[in-house]
């Protein structure tokens, strides 16, 4: 599977370096050694979703506990958690660190994920949360770091796209 | 019985807890018994009252978490029933007040009035200690047990689907959520 392992990598330590120790994520194809990761690391908790809401509702209370945590989920799983980051994050003025695999953007090949695709960045955007893309390893740790940084001051959700670019390698 | 009486009958009980409850009446009831720092209302966000406090539970281990849901915040939420289940924190129970109505709203009945068993749902979904009250006697027996139980337990009362006059209280949103936050940073 040409899924980055090595960008998952920079991806995962530079969550980790941000002091993130709590993952809540629902399997893609783009975040398996992501997931993976977490789950080998016994430093993170990871609690693995039945849908993408509920994570919404454990970074709250894991914030309200005291402890970083970041959100692993598809566009398709941004989507389907949209009332729980209004009436729970943002309402509640809670900082959400979200990574979101952006499929079906330019490059994608399975049908299925091409009307998310369209649609995810004017929905962040309709939403007020900040957008930052995640297409190049050598800044992944810099932007993962400034993404939570206004999180942390602004008491809200803002969101990193995991790009084609970074976490596929074609053959 | 009523969840208003439920909740007079425990509150002494949840001094030393991290409590988190659904929004309505839920929220005004227990405020109107007496707010504390210890208590978050999630006034919105249905179905994800057990998510804030699974999430607690897992990073505050040492702390007790008790979470009052409802019949309908439950079924909108049924897979976080089974995320519970599959991490199953010792230090959470997980109290569900089932009305058989989505009572706030005006009064729908919810499908545990006509066919679903939300005990049963909860011990199929693999918590490992469930129970379901339908008395006074019965309920605090039930959650004191629960809190000495050092186990995952989803305890369903049934109560009348009658509610507060009022649903919005003086106490703000935010002023309830930093509060809340402040204590748990003390616990």
């Amino acid at each position: 599977m040409p899924v980055s392992a090595a960008n998952s990598q920079i991806v995962f330590d530079a969550l980790k370096a941000s002091g993130v120790r709590l993952m809540s994520a629902l399997p893609e194809t783009w975040l398996v050694h992501l997931i993976r990761l977490a789950d080998d690391d016994p430093d993170v908790t990871l609690v693995r979703l039945a849908k993408e809401e509920e994570g919404v509702g454990i970074s709250m209370g894991a914030h309200f506990a005291g402890v970083k945590s970041a959100m692993l989920m598809q566009n398709h799983g941004f989507l389907a958690a949209i009332n729980g980051i209004v009436s729970g994050a943002q309402l509640y003025r809670v900082p959400l660190l979200m990574l979101i695999s952006d499929r079906g953007t330019f490059g994608e090949r399975d049908p299925w994920q091409t009307e998310g695709g369209a649609v995810t960045e004017s929905v962040l955007t309709a939403l007020r949360i900040p957008i930052m893309r995640l297409d190049n390893p050598s800044t992944v740790a810099h932007r993962v770091k400034q993404a939570q940084t206004l999180a942390y001051s602004a008491n809200k959700p803002v969101a990193l796209l995991l790009t084609r670019d970074l976490m596929w390698e074609e053959a | 019985m009523t969840r208003v009486d439920c909740l007079r009958a425990i509150y002494d009980r949840l001094d030393d807890c991290a409590v988190v409850t659904i929004m309505g009446a839920v929220a005004a009831e227990l405020q109107s018994i007496g707010h504390r720092p210890n208590f978050f209302y999630l006034q919105h966000a249905m179905g994800l009252a057990s998510s804030v406090g699974l999430g607690i539970a897992l990073s505050k281990p040492a702390v007790p978490v008790v979470v009052f849901d409802g019949d309908g915040s439950v079924l909108m939420n049924l897979g976080g029933l089974s995320t519970l289940a599959r991490y199953r924190p010792a230090n959470l129970v997980h109290v569900v007040f089932d009305n058989e109505s989505l009572l706030s709203v005006g009064g729908f009945p919810t499908a545990t009035g006509a066919c679903t068993r939300l005990a049963e749902v909860a011990a199929a979904a693999g918590v490992p200690r469930t129970a379901c009250a339908t008395t006074i006697d019965e309920f605090v027996k039930e959650f004191t047990a629960a809190q000495q139980a050092r186990e995952l337990t989803t305890l369903v009362a049934k109560v009348d689907a009658i509610g507060p006059a009022a649903f919005v209280t003086d106490l703000g949103l935010l002023e309830n959520r930093f509060q809340f936050q402040r204590y748990l940073q003390g616990r």
